[in-house]
């Protein structure tokens, strides 16, 4: 008997309804489904609620802890707000599969264990996928393929580090884990590549623009930080993570700034963003882990609030790039405002939510006198006010006058919005709010009389710098190669060369023999080449994936018994 | 004083508007700075407890960005149709 229904199940559930209801219950279920997640997650108590046994393994479906309730929480907040901004411009399947990748990142955080953790993490992927392939464009579907590619290639990684993992430790505990051998790092790699570290990082801004303007809302928020939340759980305090953290947050920034698609900018900040999180795991201590999670949950409101403001301005212009926009404050008043307070919130403005969670971060990088990282990190958030901060709404809103005259957009959209924008305001004004949800007991006061000038000083002359700089940022038709040219560009045209020289080669040792060796060749081709019967591979593949078939229905029969 | 022609124009892009915000923008720059000393900034590595720190700051490391990303332009920047098959 279960006295708690798994939360992220209420949206994977919700989510294969929605396409296959009637209209009316369709926007029923899309509201209720999302609160009551939010209820379930307030409920669950700390330790195992459910477990099962599946092949010796111990399998904890559901463990509640303080960090995962606030993860959960904030993705079920995330699931209700992009629901209310996304009702009248989503399809339905589109909106499906985003409850299922929304529910299924809610799934790892309750993972008590390194494979149910798994199996939701993969569950995201494809959710993840189909949001984008819902996209509005041709280049959708290209961009998705890519986006897949990467995520399962990811997957294989942080399954093989999980699998040997398994077998050197015999335990399959989410928990702490300590870098000693390739398995180690191969999880830390197959994470990493989810939260968008360098050089596996372009996939954010490759593919995340491409989505529809609500599936964009949808995909900022999860799978980066279900990454930040898996890298807390796992490897909190690993020195490199400091390393890797600093350069997401410096790549981030100067791609930010080359970039002209608004929404690819806002990509480009999601790494950043993240960069500072990673940053702060890499840290360790109790308020460093306080820290990024506190920006973890303040990023996500935030963030979405940007990009429901630039998918407003897509939704009503149908432009997306800088040198289109412009001008808009003239008949947007409540997008340009609201995403004005989100640019604020994400520059870590004093009274937004960012100023209260970022300088946890870097405070604790001062308690350990880590001088470089604190004076890098002081650094990145001027930074993260030119690109971000100021770049994304100077450009759309204000400018030169583009001649476009949208006005804002629909009711729902404009309610999203500034339901977010007043929680960006709301935890800013009363960081209690948000401290007394963090994992460990918080002893940081973030208003200071000296705290709030050297922020005013270090964000304001970064404005300076922007607009004395302007004529240097003017937006041009381009775009910059990021570490994505590799496969697409590189990794294709060395296939295309060495397909067209082996053929040479082959066809030039086939004139050259007799009749005989060339048929003995055939043979074996028949048998051992690519279409071969005994080229196929083992059947590992096929085993793993009814195992993991055989593993879901298992875990459905078992939740209803 | 409003010319005929501004009339035309919104207010917030009118020339007046703007060398206006110019003015406002570069006085609340002096505060920010004159702020400090009535609020103690805390640092922890010495320089940054010493006057006006964080805004030049702020302001060199944002023109040093600038500057990286211009140079890293020259390398990677391509025409956006450059992936268009």
């Amino acid at each position: 008997m279960i006295n708690f229904i798994p939360p992220g199940l209420v949206l994977i559930i919700a989510g294969f309804l929605l396409p296959l209801v009637p209209k009316q219950l369709f926007r029923i279920i899309a509201f209720l489904a999302p609160i009551i997640t939010i209820f379930i997650v307030l409920q669950i108590p700390d330790g195992v609620l459910i477990q099962r046994t599946f092949l010796d393994y111990s399998i904890e479906i559901v463990e509640g802890d303080r960090l995962s309730r606030l993860f959960a929480l904030i993705f079920s907040i995330m699931a209700l707000g992009g629901t209310i901004f996304a009702i009248n411009n989503i399809k339905t399947k589109e909106l499906g599969f985003a409850f299922i990748y929304a529910g299924s990142a809610i799934g790892v955080t309750f993972s008590g264990d390194l494979i149910s953790m798994f199996v939701f993490w993969e569950i995201m992927a494809i959710g993840s996928t189909m949001v984008i392939w819902n996209g509005l464009e041709l280049t959708s579907h290209k961009a998705g393929l890519r986006y897949a590619l990467v995520h399962f290639f990811g997957g294989v990684i942080l399954m093989i580090g999980i699998i040997g993992n398994i077998n050197q430790t015999g335990s399959t505990n989410f928990d702490i884990v300590t870098l000693n051998s390739w398995a180690q790092w191969l999880m830390l790699i197959g994470i990493l590549i989810n939260a968008g570290a360098w050089p596996i990082s372009s996939w954010i801004g490759d593919a995340y623009p491409e989505a529809s303007a609500s599936g964009m809302v949808f995909l900022s928020a999860f799978t980066t930080k279900t990454a930040v939340f898996v890298l807390i759980k796992t490897f909190p305090g690993t020195d490199i993570l400091i390393y890797i953290g600093l350069i997401m947050i410096f790549y981030g920034i100067i791609y930010a700034l080359l970039e002209n698609d608004m929404r690819r900018i806002l990509a480009y900040s999601i790494v950043n963003q993240v960069g500072f999180m990673v940053t702060g795991i890499g840290i360790g201590t109790e308020m460093a882990i306080n820290g990024a999670a506190a920006h973890a949950f303040a990023h996500i409101i935030y963030k979405a609030l940007l990009l429901m403001s630039a998918g407003s301005v897509l939704y009503m212009t149908g432009k997306r790039k800088c040198t289109d926009l412009g001008g808009l404050y003239r008949t947007m008043p409540i997008t340009t405002i609201c995403g004005i307070i989100g640019a604020l919130a994400i520059s870590s403005f004093p009274l937004t939510s960012g100023f209260i969670s970022k300088s946890m971060i870097s405070q604790s990088a001062a308690d350990l006198h880590l001088t470089y990282v604190w004076f890098l990190l002081t650094a990145a958030s001027a930074g993260v006010f030119l690109h971000a901060g100021i770049k994304f709404p100077w450009f759309v809103f204000f400018q030169k006058d583009s001649g476009l005259r949208p006005k804002d957009p629909p009711f729902n959209m404009k309610i999203s919005m500034i339901l977010f924008a007043g929680l960006c305001i709301i935890i800013g004004i009363f960081p209690s709010i948000l401290y007394s949800l963090l994992p460990f007991k918080v002893d940081y006061v973030p208003y200071t009389s000296g705290h709030v000038t050297a922020y005013l000083q270090l964000l304001l002359f970064a404005g300076l710098a922007f607009f004395i700089l302007l004529p240097q940022m003017k937006r041009t038709l381009t775009i910059s190669l990021d570490t994505d040219w590799i496969y697409r560009i590189a990794g294709y045209k060395i296939i295309q060369f060495l397909s067209k020289e082996l053929k040479l080669l082959i066809d030039g040792i086939k004139g050259g023999t007799p009749e005989q060796i060339n048929s003995f060749i055939e043979y074996i081709v028949k048998y051992h080449g690519p279409a071969g019967i005994l080229a196929r591979t083992l059947p590992t593949g096929r085993t793993i994936f009814w195992v993991i078939i055989i593993f879901a229905l298992f875990l459905l029969l078992t939740l209803l018994s | 004083m409003e010319s005929e022609e501004n009339k035309n124009i919104h207010w917030l892009v009118r020339p007046p508007t703007i060398r206006l915000l110019w003015i406002v923008m570069f006085l609340i720059l002096g505060l920010v700075i004159l702020l400090q000393f009535f609020a103690h900034i805390h640092g922890h590595f010495i320089i940054d407890e010493s006057f006006g720190f964080n805004a030049w700051y702020g302001f060199i490391a944002c023109v040093l960005m600038v500057f990286v990303s211009k140079l890293l332009a020259l390398f990677v920047k391509r025409k956006d149709n450059y992936y268009d098959d």
